[in-house]
């Protein structure tokens, strides 16, 4: 079996989730049921096989969920027998530790405050996270082993050096670290490496009818979270979705794409980035992410 | 190894166009989707800077952009039909060189950017004194900024004998040199049809054919440092890691160190199931004929056997704002093994500019040095030129936790 360019890619996670539970107390795993999270999982697994996942997961819950996800969310931590720790941004939001944006408002932002808490309430010291670099410029710039102060807070003009593969995990109590074993994968790379290894995916990923209606150029599923709105019209596409999020501000992507060959296929020949197509909270301004990120953000 | 994966940094002086030419790369293999162009020209024309900055492809932090400068390495990814690249591209500017270390740790092949029109800066030097240090071999260099002198073949002559001299001095290999602009493109990805004088390779074909996957590898022995101990179901226990040096097979006569036990390996599985030898570079866990209280920090190894010491010589690049000299305490991680440690002495720094070494008794930030180390625990150790993974340290200040210094084991000679 030669190796190719998934199998270092594989081999580099897996190195990085091992030296991350050994030199780290309490590690935690953030899965958010999308595809880089399941491959996350996918990894850990093959980290510590037979053995079990020996850290919980962690999910940050806007409240503004697809069914299908919660639905593969709930699967997967039965199947693996895995610990799941629901960090919620409703709770947050009743008891009043961030301001309630309203029924329809967007929640990616508050996500912050519930994970920072759910970090502090646990005394986790370490986060992995299916974060890649391709996906952002201000995510390009950061470590695989990145430093969080007792804030929760990323500073990305003082970042630790980070040599070779001598991720070093140390850090003082009330601080923590997120670990992107996923760093150097692409789009591409993930999807070419669920197909080889069969990751189970919730089935959003795959085109599908629904009713959707189009704001600020996206096309987002009619449901609880988002209804018409000055005269947006119902409509019916086969849709699928490109990444997971909140579901009042995650869009779809208008596709016939219901396999992972043709999945793959389409992302191969697109001309808009993932999250260009799909995610309005990254439109407010040149740097939202880094904003975000900066307040402890995924 | 995988070699349709080439891992290379670029590196250089500030202002010299790094992020300019990587921004050429990408836009003109077409690796940009449509949004993150139209972003990139957005903020160029919001800051002024004319209808397409290409350094704001990779400077994507709100201060780079303020201030025009690359403050932290940015990470990339390119394909072509030949390859996969994953670019780091590195500060130039000398308060950042932690960061450009960092970029060029992993890196097989370091593309130099250097501005023609002015010759090989300082800056330059430090850069290619770090990257030979850290064991890259292979240079890619863009003389870049000829349309300024309109393509003049002695300002590029002279830089090319520049180059080649520091090269060979620091142990390169001969640097494939390449006059080009990288604000018009010429010689980046297409040839440009502005010179005459040149019929070499562009930038982009002298990557697809540079050699890759040589951090892994290089060693006559083959070293398992032990991450993990997994517990099999029927009692036994297998160890977990990621095999550098040279391939591990069934099979194999190996040692555990630093206990001294002759072992043989006798079953193997990489994250793909059982096999009968892996390569360096994968993560497998072994299971092996002895029982022993093996576990995390120990190696297991083939001949020729890493060194088990206390005491380790080696060359360090400081990183901390207060200087480093004798006496100090701190905390050294050597592959999977992290040990109290005692700097018993500061014997000399590099002068990057002469290329010399000169008697110090202490490196401030960004020196480059060599010192002896005495640690807690005996580590396995291999010389850095022949192992990157078992010759290769970290030193991190036990009240922050910061990484403060970058150790290669061996001391570094210059031609």
């Amino acid at each position: 079996m030669a190796t190719d360019h998934l199998d270092i890619l594989e081999s580099h996670a897996i190195f990085i989730i091992r030296e991350v539970v050994a030199e780290c107390e309490r590690p935690v795993l953030l899965f958010s049921g999308g595809k880089d999270s399941a491959v996350l999982l996918h990894l850990a697994t093959k980290a510590f096989a037979p053995n079990k996942i020996p850290f919980p997961v962690m999910h940050v819950d806007t409240g503004h969920n697809f069914q299908e996800v919660i639905d593969y969310r709930d699967e997967r931590v039965d199947t693996l027998g895995l610990q799941l720790v629901v960090a919620s941004v409703q709770e947050a939001i009743d008891k009043g530790r961030v301001p309630d944006p309203g029924p329809l408002g967007m929640r990616n932002r508050l996500q912050t405050t519930a994970l920072l808490d759910a970090i502090n309430a646990h005394k986790f010291d370490a986060a992995f996270g299916g974060a890649r670099r391709d996906e952002d410029k201000a995510r390009a710039k950061e470590r695989v082993l990145s430093f969080r102060d007792r804030f929760g807070q990323w500073d990305p003009r003082a970042q630790r050096p980070e040599l070779w593969q001598l991720y070093q995990g140390k850090v003082n109590p009330g601080e923590h670290l997120r670990a992107f074993p996923l760093s150097d994968w692409t789009e591409l790379d993930v999807w070419n490496y669920i197909r080889r290894e069969n990751v189970p995916l919730p089935t959003i990923y795959f085109a599908h009818m629904r009713p959707v209606i189009k704001r600020d150029d996206m096309w987002l599923s009619v449901g609880d979270f988002v209804h018409p709105q000055h005269g947006e019209v119902i409509e019916r596409h086969m849709v699928r979705f490109r990444t997971v999020g909140d579901a009042s501000c995650t869009g779809a992507v208008r596709s016939s794409a219901d396999t992972l060959d043709a999945i793959i296929k389409e992302i191969e020949t697109s001309n808009v980035s993932e999250r260009g197509a799909t995610r309005a909270d990254d439109r407010f301004s040149e740097t939202a992410m880094e904003d975000r990120k900066r307040e402890g953000y995924f | 190894m995988a070699t349709d994966l080439l891992r290379f940094a670029t590196i250089g002086s500030v202002d010299d166009g790094k992020s300019t030419l990587v921004g050429r790369l990408l836009v003109d293999t077409r690796q940009l989707f449509d949004d993150q162009l139209a972003a990139v020209e957005a903020a160029s024309q919001k800051r002024g800077v004319g209808d397409l900055d290409l350094s704001f492809v990779t400077d994507g932090l709100r201060a780079e952009r303020e201030q025009g400068i690359t403050i932290d390495v940015a990470y990339r990814y390119a394909a072509t039909p030949e390859r996969k690249f994953v670019i780091a591209d590195c500060p130039g500017h000398v308060q950042y060189t932690a960061n450009m270390a960092t970029g060029a740790s992993n890196a097989d092949v370091a593309l130099v950017v250097l501005d023609a029109t002015a010759g090989l800066k300082e800056q330059t030097r430090r850069h290619l004194c770090i990257a030979g240090l850290l064991g890259v071999r292979h240079l890619i260099v863009a003389a870049n900024k000829m349309d300024l002198v309109d393509w003049d073949e002695a300002t590029f002559r002279a830089v090319e004998k520049d180059v080649n001299d520091v090269a060979h001095r620091l142990g390169f290999d001969t640097p494939i040199i390449v006059p080009v602009s990288a604000l018009h493109g010429d010689n980046v990805v297409e040839p440009s049809y502005l010179n005459t004088w040149y019929d070499g390779p562009t930038v982009l074909a002298a990557l697809n054919s540079a050699p890759a996957g040589a951090w892994a590898s290089s060693h006559d022995g083959a070293r398992l440092p032990i991450q993990w101990v997994l517990r099999q179901p029927g009692g036994g226990r297998t160890y977990a890691g990621m095999i550098n040096g040279s391939t591990l097979s069934v099979g194999q006569k190996v040692r555990l160190l630093p206990a001294g036990v002759d072992t043989t390996i006798v079953g193997i599985r990489g994250p793909r199931g059982s096999m009968d030898s892996a390569e360096p570079g994968l993560s497998v866990d072994v299971d092996i004929a002895e029982d022993t209280s093996a576990g995390r920090g120990d190696v297991l190894a083939s001949e020729p056997f890493p060194t088990v010491t206390n005491e380790i010589s080696a060359t360090v690049c400081w990183f901390a704002d207060a200087p480093l000299s004798a006496g100090q305490r701190l905390r050294l991680k050597h592959t999977s093994h992290s040990t109290p440690a005692f700097v018993d002495a500061v014997t000399s720094v590099v002068d990057v500019d002469q290329l010399s070494l000169t008697d110090a008794e202490q490196l401030v930030r960004n020196e480059i040095g060599h010192v002896t180390i005495t640690t807690a625990d005996p580590l396995s150790v291999d010389d850095y030129r022949s192992n990157r993974v078992g010759g290769s340290f970290v030193l991190i200040d036990e009240k922050s936790n910061a990484t403060v210094a970058a150790g290669m084991i061996g001391h570094v000679t210059f031609a």
